[in-house]
């Protein structure tokens, strides 16, 4: 089966219920869309993420499961990263991915830990690997590295083999 | 919420607890988990689990690897389920490439899936018991896992490590008595089953010992990002196989086991219930095989076999060209979730059109799933947090990755 093009028109996708959803609240919060491989992913700021997720699980597009948090290093691209947000709707049984883009100098995005207390290690990881760091997290400190590591070793910027 | 705002070392407070430190040695913690615990008396007060101990980054590892290099590293994250990690990987770059897998391919994977399922599920059992102290159990459930690892030898050559899924299909075609063995297996394994039951499921010691013990309710399930039989023990009827089939798992008929009671009974009851749907499942994948090529027609994808790579230049050069270049896979991203036997396994894959994989993340259920123990433990007794931990079936491997 060849692969059909990705729809980045947000014309065309304001039918799927988690971006209609955010469409209907605040229009200017959502900064893309992309339809790929039968997925569905939105860029929201980065001020409005926290609300942006509390909408979508209390709506009725009931995306009340939160999959997964993860980050991807676009250095030396700017904004160099992209905080990734799998959310998954269980009564629907649908997922929808939330992206927020980060610049280098400033890596700070609000934790999500107040809507799903099971952020917690999700963030803690990427705080870990990748030194975002996550305002409102109750204990944003490493969770794999040793305490004392230095760097953070999932960027792009750091060496496979290590720092020698 | 007390357990988020815990101190690495937790500092006693006053003169009325004591800090109690389990682990990372601790056979009871299964691997190199360490417990913080805050004790009054038998009750715990605060509970912090303090992971990395295993850490390898495997995902930064990938980064550095052709795409099909990736397979053997997926066994080694969660090494009691090696295939399902495979098949969520393998459907995560299939998904990237838009390639077709053939039919008979798809239901060996479903087949090989639950093997493993009943393979983890098995350890799990057995550990389980013999942490709460049913000692005989283990070796009841390691007679049976033994003849799977042999069913895994003769098809993939390795008892643990498999790396038997391919991208775009299976490694070989499976010895001639295979099936048979795999329907021989099947037939006498249900009773197997009655037996470990026999031995724990009316057995007063061990009831005494999981109901009612380490709670806890749907909302905080959902909440902390529980997966699995951790999440269907309480109530949530949830099973990634049924409600987003993947690798024709739409054609099988299985019941998803779901238990209200929320504590490690139920959990127990859940398991064991897959048991006995996941080797329904084998009979189905048995009885319904269907004939064809185990791998999907895509040369520059997909390794030929040894005997026309041998005789044919075309198969020559292009086993070549994949061993030393890899395959470029089209730029995008995928997330792919499957089921293990210990919740939702996530791949999140993304490529930027080469050979190696731009980003790999593992979204590991059993990091999430650790996230649920202070809920359980917290004002109940030290010698239940043992039983919490077996109940949510951790394997460390996958929390560290």
């Amino acid at each position: 089966m060849p692969l059909a093009a990705a729809i980045t028109d947000l014309e065309q996708l304001k039918e799927h219920p988690a971006l209609a959803c955010l469409l209907a609240w605040n229009a200017a919060a959502v900064s893309g869309a992309k339809f790929d491989r039968d997925e569905m992913t939105i860029y929201v700021d980065r001020a409005n993420i926290r609300e942006a997720c509390a909408l979508l699980r209390d709506d009725k597009c009931a995306f009340n499961y939160l999959s997964d948090i993860t980050c991807v290093d676009w250095y030396p691209a700017e904004p160099r990263f992209e905080v990734v947000y799998h959310l998954l709707s269980i009564p629907n049984k649908e997922r929808v991915r939330l992206k927020v883009r980060l610049e280098s100098a400033s890596p700070v995005v609000e934790s999500l830990t107040p809507l799903w207390p099971g952020a917690n290690y999700f963030e803690r990881e990427v705080f870990d690997l990748f030194g975002i760091r996550f305002t409102g997290h109750p204990y944003l400190r490493r969770l794999l590295m040793p305490e004392d590591w230095e760097g953070h070793p999932l960027r792009k910027d750091y060496p496979v083999e290590g720092y020698r | 919420m007390a357990h988020l705002t815990p101190t690495p070392v937790l500092e006693p407070g006053q003169d009325r607890t004591m800090i109690l430190n389990m682990g990372p040695q601790h056979p009871s913690t299964h691997g190199v988990l360490r417990v913080l615990l805050e004790i009054d008396g038998e009750t715990v007060v605060r509970i912090m689990p303090d992971i990395g101990f295993l850490h390898t980054g495997i995902e930064k590892t990938c980064e550095a690897k052709f795409y099909q290099q990736v397979v053997p590293l997926t066994d080694r994250i969660d090494y009691l389920c090696p295939m399902t990690n495979n098949l969520c990987y393998v459907l995560a770059v299939e998904k990237l490439l838009g390639l077709e897998i053939p039919a008979k391919a798809q239901w060996m994977r479903v087949l090989m899936n639950e093997l493993t399922r009943i393979n983890s599920h098995l350890v799990w059992l057995g550990t389980h018991a013999l942490d709460i102290g049913a000692m005989t159990v283990f070796l009841y459930c390691f007679r049976e896992r033994e003849e799977i690892l042999k069913l895994f030898e003769a098809i993939s050559g390795q008892r643990m490590m498999t790396s038997y899924f391919r991208v775009g299909g299976v490694a070989l075609e499976p010895p001639l008595d295979f099936f048979d063995r795999v329907r021989h297996f099947a037939g006498y394994f249900p009773s197997r089953v009655d037996e470990y039951e026999n031995l724990l499921t009316g057995n007063p010691i061990w009831m005494m010992r999981t109901q009612g013990v380490a709670r806890m309710t749907a909302e905080d399930a959902i909440a902390l990002g529980a997966s699995g039989p951790t999440l269907r023990g309480s109530g949530v009827d949830i099973d990634l196989r049924r409600d987003m089939p993947y690798s024709s798992y739409e054609k099988f008929q299985f019941k998803v086991p779901v238990r209200q009671e929320g504590d490690v009974f139920a959990r127990y009851l859940c398991r064991v219930a897959e048991l006995r749907e996941s080797i329904g499942i084998v009979r189905q994948a048995l009885d319904g095989m269907p004939e064809g090529p185990i791998k999907a027609n895509a040369p520059g994808i997909v390794l030929p076999d040894r005997e026309k790579m041998k005789t044919q230049m075309e198969a020559l050069i292009y086993h070549f060209k994949i061993i030393t270049e890899g395959f470029a896979v089209p730029a995008g991203e995928v997330y792919q979730a499957v089921e293990s036997p210990r919740g939702e396994m996530g791949y999140y894959i993304v490529s930027d059109g080469t050979a190696k994989p731009y980003r790999v993340h593992m979204r590991a259920a059993c990091l999430a799933n650790l996230q649920t123990l202070p809920k359980m433990c917290e004002g109940g007794l030290i010698a239940d947090v043992v039983a919490a931990i077996g109940s949510i079936d951790i394997v460390l491997g996958e929390i560290d990755r």
